[in-house]
């Protein structure tokens, strides 16, 4: 089959590629768009690290097939700050030092934001749970917790930014 | 050049079509949660992907003509787990879907998916055997309605035929005092497939007694197992301790399990009656008002 | 010169890493988000045998296959000598290191590099990997360590003759090497106990499991000179083994340090970069290789799964009289586990007259084993720590107790050798009897476990390079690679020693090139010895600002002060003039000798050990095994946090590492000796809602051996954990688990025994 050509909001940018039916939203992400910050753990939905939003919905984009996001609105971690000024949950990872290596961030920082657009008051153990599917191995993911809940408060206006 | 092909087929029909005239190997994909591992990892090599996605109706949860509730075969765990209406009449079957994988999986895995990738382990099965789901099934033959347990026959295998796939699943009206419940044992707190699962569905009279059980359990056997006799076990009963006992009893007998990665022979009909148990007790529970927090 | 607390501005503040906006923006390049014109793919091809002979490879249908551009075998690689080389955290062989990275005559376990192609699309480099015909005679194979000792054992490779004993074994076997350390004398030293205590534990391997997998960039241009994109905790190891194992010249090759997605000891070694380079050769283009998850768990090193058997003889007030160990550490295809650390690290916490240890390296069919944080010493230490925790029950002596009764201190010998100096592990345990979580009563239905942990720590050889730059701003380049944040502890460091804020200094990791050499992160070294590097060439920088200032000024040079990033005339006496600050003496660089530059290079020595101790309480489900860890607690001597949230990460981090290493973490073998769980679905690190916050106390007994008192923290966490979580679950339910992972079958099943 001849490569498809699918047309999609990426980062709310209208954006057309061409694809093969295999290549994963990942692959289409890193090596038809360039877009590298969603990142490669396993390719099979276990880590997280390539977390994106799609039509509001978080899901892995090593899950989904590129030619599935025809006519879909895509956000990858590259869409998550506004210009120059980083949304509340990338300010917060930087102050709490909530990343060492960070090869995790970006699948966690999406994944804290759909969080906090869902639900902007949650629980530790609920921010737990809902993170539980981005694997990092270097915090032990106490810093990566307060990160969030501190960011929520933020959001709520209960906390300096 | 690659040689897999897709289609996005808007009808029925036209679904249909692409699946019986399909020359090779041909898959129905709903939200691609097993789908695209088992490609990746090289398991699966289709020639044509048929996403039924686009399908009206395919997607979403509504009621029918009983009131009983109707939901589409590739609906995601999210849009399931956010439906009040449905998460208090079948309470147990929402949180079994909602267990499945993450918050990223839940975005895209479906009940059709999670049946007809007939893993003996899916956690959402045991709950729609107990819930006494009807899966709506259509193909070039028309439509049928099979209730769900005799759709997976063994490992990944089921009773669809080539041009056949599930359009969507029917739940039967619930009455009074009735209410389900599911448990999984996992060696983590997420992220983890079943060593064992448990689906109770049980309806109680007004003095707690119940009339009428269904019970499955999930990973220990070839496919999710409905155990009538832990059923009857409950039946005329109350949850007393020695009901209790009894019920666990009959989950370990019922069990079959296999030692692999996950789990031995010895330890799963343990755990097999230990969900039991506790299942049958939050079900319980349900069906009398007492409780109706989440379960995990 | 060592920097008072009381003095210190920016060390011990909390500012944002250089590098953070990078990480949280999807900036940051990692090894696999590289690309270069022209880049082809490469694959490789694993065995699936645990143990085969390779009779023959056949690459010709692969080569024929269009968009395949290259394929290589063992025959690309030049064949070379045994020979022995100290690195990073243990030895290292080249010629393992080279039959690791490619197998020659046979494959010594499942996921064994075989042969590699290139090709212009991934899927291409998959279906010619697939061409390649690999016949192979199946040999049998050994996994377990015990069985790879016994005397019928599949011997792996026929000229394996254990070192370490006399006279020389007459037959080749599977122990590479017999460890023993002895003080005083054993025997009496039992002989003199009135409470003894023995027990058997094992451990499994466990992976590092970070989460980027391996992945490198490599271009082979045709006058011989190679770059490399490389994700590693250190280029310069990429580069001496890239050369070592191709037989070129260092000075052809030439690393950049991509960013590194956690290594944790698994990237102090290389798997790929030869590979890459010898493809890149032969196709005349650039190539990449990445790991896929299955390829990191069966092709590259977890740390060793072992054996041990410890003994414990104390007098009755607690007292202990003789220690002894044996421990039996499985090395994967190749000699080299942990185990000299092994030996060392269990008993040094302890000031004891006599012991006895003896340990064995074990080859069997399983990949080779690489460094895992503190390599070694979580495994001796869960044994030994589960023993004294049967010891303090045995004597009916609380736990802290006992431990503070044999407590090793400043002069207390080592079993091994050294003395102990200016160690900080009397502080960690008043730490732990000061901690508000060992003085509140255990909660109802809970156990309670302590365990400590100990690591040496290493220094070594780094470079570090300040450069002022023409508006006064300040660039500090290193060869050390971050993978935790040690960019923002140099800048620092620099920001101290000038004086000045440090949003002025950027620290960057510099190339093979552009640097000079720097051993490789590991070890818990980089903020020891790079920042010794880096805080000396700030001084030497101070110095120079100095001497420029006083010529600017026309007074001696010891007349000129330096502070809060000025220079002052020292005193009245020395003259009244305006201070200079370093914007000033930058802009006038050009006409007070040239650009303000300092490069230091040191071989750091008297890196500091580390002591740790960790609280523990959890739940156990008597009905599933399930534990669940409620609340934990890491004291650890850190000697100086220079960036406090970045040393509590460490700790925080560490402790959830053995967290899985305690409850799930284990490789599962079929009967062929194929791994069964090569993905995160199976082997089970620790997801988020598996582990409470994690409390992080630091303590901090300067070393003084460095300008601002650092030790290495990274590896001291995960030492006590696995012990501490075993006595956790001792306290919570009188079962003793000895064997590694305690996963919920293993508690149920040892529950059910116990009655
Ligand atoms: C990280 C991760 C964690 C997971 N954890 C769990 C878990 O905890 N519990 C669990 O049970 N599962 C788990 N799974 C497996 C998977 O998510 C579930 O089985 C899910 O329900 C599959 O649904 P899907 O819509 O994604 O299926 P798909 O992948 O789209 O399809 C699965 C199979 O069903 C077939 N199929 C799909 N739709 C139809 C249809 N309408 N009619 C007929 N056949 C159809 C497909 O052809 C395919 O063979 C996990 C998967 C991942 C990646
Ligand atoms: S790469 Fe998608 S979940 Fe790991
Ligand atoms: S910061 Fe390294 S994996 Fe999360």
């Amino acid at each position: 089959m001849a490569k498809q050509h699918v047309t999609a909001v990426i980062n709310g940018e209208e954006t057309e590629f061409l694809c093969e039916t295999q290549q994963t939203m990942l692959d289409v992400l890193r090596d038809v768009i360039g877009l590298t910050g969603s990142k490669e753990g396993c390719a099979s939905g276990d880590c997280g690290a390539c977390s994106v939003i799609v039509d509001g919905r978080l899901v892995c984009s090593c899950l989904m097939l590129g030619v599935e996001a025809e006519g879909k609105a895509i956000t990858t971690i590259e869409g998550v700050a506004d210009g120059e000024t980083l949304h509340p949950v990338q300010q917060k990872f930087l102050e709490h030092a909530a990343l060492q290596c960070g090869f995790c961030t970006p699948g966690l920082i999406v994944a804290a934001k759909a969080l906090l657009d869902e639900n902007p008051n949650p629980t530790e153990t609920e921010a737990r749970y809902w993170l539980a599917g981005n694997l990092c191995r270097c915090t032990g993911y106490d810093k990566v917790i307060r990160a969030v809940m501190d960011a929520a408060a933020v959001m709520r206006g209960e906390a300096a930014r | 050049m690659s040689s897999l092909n897709y289609a996005a087929p808007t009808t029925v029909d036209e679904a249909v079509k692409l699946l019986a005239g399909a020359s090779g190997l041909a898959k129905v994909l709903s939200g691609g949660t097993d789908l695209l591992v088992q490609l990746r990892a090289g398991r699966l090599k289709p020639d044509l992907i048929v996403d039924t996605k686009k399908i009206p109706g395919i997607i979403g949860i509504r009621k029918g003509s009983d009131g009983g509730f109707v939901i589409g075969a590739a609906t995601p765990g999210a849009e399931v787990e956010a439906n009040a209406e449905l998460n208090a009449a079948w309470p147990g079957l929402v949180e079994a879907l909602d267990l499945i994988g993450s918050t990223q999986v839940q975005g895209r895995c479906s009940l059709a998916g999670n049946l007809c990738n007939a893993s003996p382990a899916a956690d959402s099965v045991p709950a729609l055997y107990a819930a006494g789901a009807i899966a709506v099934v259509v193909g070039s033959k028309g439509r049928r309605e099979v209730p769900v347990e005799q759709i997976p026959t063994g490992p990944g295998r089921t009773s669809l035929a080539k041009d056949e796939f599930i359009l969507e699943f029917k739940l039967p009206p619930r009455g009074p005092r009735s209410a389900d419940a599911y448990l999984r044992f996992i060696p983590r707190t997420e992220m983890d497939i079943a060593v064992v699962g448990c689906g109770i569905n049980v309806t109680l009279d007004e003095k707690g007694v119940c009339t009428a059980a269904r019970v499955a359990l999930g990973a220990v056997s070839p496919t999710v197992i409905m155990v009538p006799e832990a059923a009857q076990i409950l039946v005329g009963h109350t949850l007393d301790a020695d009901t209790l006992a009894k019920l666990d009893a009959a989950a370990q007998a019922a069990a079959k399990p296999i030692t692999d990665k996950r789990g031995t022979v010895e330890y799963r009909k343990k755990i097999a009656g230990v969900l039991a148990r506790r299942v049958a007790a939050i079900a319980f529970d349900r069906a009398q008002g007492k409780t109706n927090g989440k379960a995990h | 010169m060592n920097y008072v607390a009381s003095d210190l501005k920016v060390v011990g503040t909390r500012p944002i890493r250089p590098d953070g906006v990078d990480k949280v923006t999807g900036r940051a390049v990692f090894a696999a988000d590289t690309r270069a014109a022209g880049m082809l793919w490469g694959k490789i091809k694993r065995s699936p045998h645990a143990h085969a002979r390779i009779l023959s490879i056949d690459t010709s249908k692969a080569m024929a296959l269009p968009g395949v551009k290259a394929v290589v075998t063992a025959a690309d690689f030049p064949d070379i000598p045994s020979e022995e080389a100290f690195v990073g955290e243990g030895p290292m062989n080249f010629r393992d290191l080279a039959l690791n990275v490619m197998a020659r005559s046979k494959a010594l376990y499942e996921g064994h590099a075989v042969a590699a192609v290139a090709a212009t699309t991934q899927e291409i480099a998959d279906r010619a990997l697939e061409l390649i015909d690999v016949q192979y005679e199946v040999l049998p194979f050994v996994i377990d360590v015990e069985a790879a000792m016994a005397p019928d054992a599949p011997v792996l490779h026929d000229d394996l003759f254990t070192a370490g004993v006399t006279p020389k074994p007459e037959k080749p076997s599977n122990i590479a090497k017999v460890v023993t350390f002895k003080k005083g004398d054993v025997e009496a030293g039992f002989k003199d106990a009135e409470v003894v205590v023995e027990g058997r534990y094992t451990t499994q391997p466990v992976h590092q499991a970070y989460i980027e997998p391996h992945a490198c960039l490599a271009s082979y241009q045709p006058d011989g000179q190679v770059t490399i994109h490389a994700s590693s905790q250190g280029h310069f190891m990429v580069r001496a083994y890239t050369a070592k194992l191709l037989g070129m010249d260092m000075a052809n090759i030439r690393v950049n340090p991509a960013e590194i997605g956690g290594g944790f000891g698994g990237k102090t070694l290389i798997y790929l970069e030869p590979v890459a380079v010898a493809l890149s050769k032969k196709a005349g283009r650039p190539v990449k290789i990445q790991m896929t998850r299955e390829e990191v768990f069966r092709g590259s090193g977890p740390t060793s799964g072992a054996w041990v058997e410890v003994k414990i003889g104390a007098k009755k007030d607690g007292t202990i009289v003789a220690a002894q160990q044996v421990l039996k550490f499985q090395a994967g295809a190749f000699p080299g586990s942990p185990i000299g650390p092994g030996c060392m690290c269990g008993f040094a916490m302890y000031d004891l007259p006599n012991v006895d240890v003896v340990g064995y390296d074990v080859v069997s069919n399983r990949p080779k084993v690489a460094a895992y944080r503190a390599p070694g010493a979580p495994i001796t230490s869960f044994a030994v720590e589960s023993a004294m925790d049967e010891l303090a029950r045995k004597l009916g002596m609380d736990p802290l107790a006992l431990r503070e009764k044999n407590a090793a201190k400043n002069g207390t010998k080592t079993h091994y050798g050294p003395v102990h100096q200016n160690i900080g592990f009397t502080a960690v345990l008043d730490a732990v009897k000061a901690h508000p979580h060992w003085k509140t009563p255990v909660k109802e239905g809970q156990g309670r476990g302590l365990a400590v942990g100990f690591w040496f720590n290493i220094g070594g050889e780094s470079t570090a390079t300040v450069h002022v730059n023409e508006d006064g701003s300040v660039t500090v380049a290193t060869g050390s690679p971050d993978i935790g944040g040690s960019r923002a502890s140099m800048g620092m460091m620099v920001a101290e020693v000038l004086g000045i804020d440090v949003a002025r200094v950027k620290a960057t990791v510099a190339d093979t090139a552009s640097i000079g050499f720097t051993h490789l992160t590991g070890g818990s070294r980089v903020t020891f010895a790079t920042g010794m590097a880096a805080t000396q060439a700030a001084e030497k920088v101070v110095d120079d600002l100095k001497k420029r200032a006083a010529a600017t000024w026309e007074i001696p040079v010891e007349a000129v002060e330096w502070k809060d990033g000025k220079a002052y005339p020292a005193g009245s006496n020395a003259g009244a003039f305006e201070p200079l600050d370093l914007a000033a003496l930058a802009l006038k660089a050009a006409r007070t000798g040239g650009p303000i530059v300092a490069e230091v290079s040191v071989n750091a020595q008297g890196a500091g050990a580390g002591f740790g101790a960790h609280i523990c309480d959890v739940t156990v489900d008597k009905e599933t095994g399930h534990v669940t860890i409620e609340r934990y607690t890491a004291i650890q001597d850190v000697g100086r946090a220079i960036h406090p949230s970045y040393v509590e990460g460490q700790i925080q981090g560490g402790a959830a590492q053995g967290i899985g290493w305690a409850l799930n973490e284990e490789y599962i073998y079929n009967t062929k000796g194929q791994m069964e769980n090569p993905g995160f679905l199976d082997y089970r690190v620790p997801v988020a809602s598996d582990v409470p916050m994690i409390e992080a106390v630091l303590v901090e007994v300067p070393n003084p051996r460095h300008p601002f008192g650092v030790r290495g923290v990274g590896e001291v966490p995960i030492v006590p954990p696995m012990a501490a979580i075993a006595n956790a679950i001792k306290s919570a339910t009188g079962v003793r688990m000895p064997n590694l992972p305690m996963s919920p079958p293993k508690v149920r099943a040892a529950l059910d025994a116990a009655g």
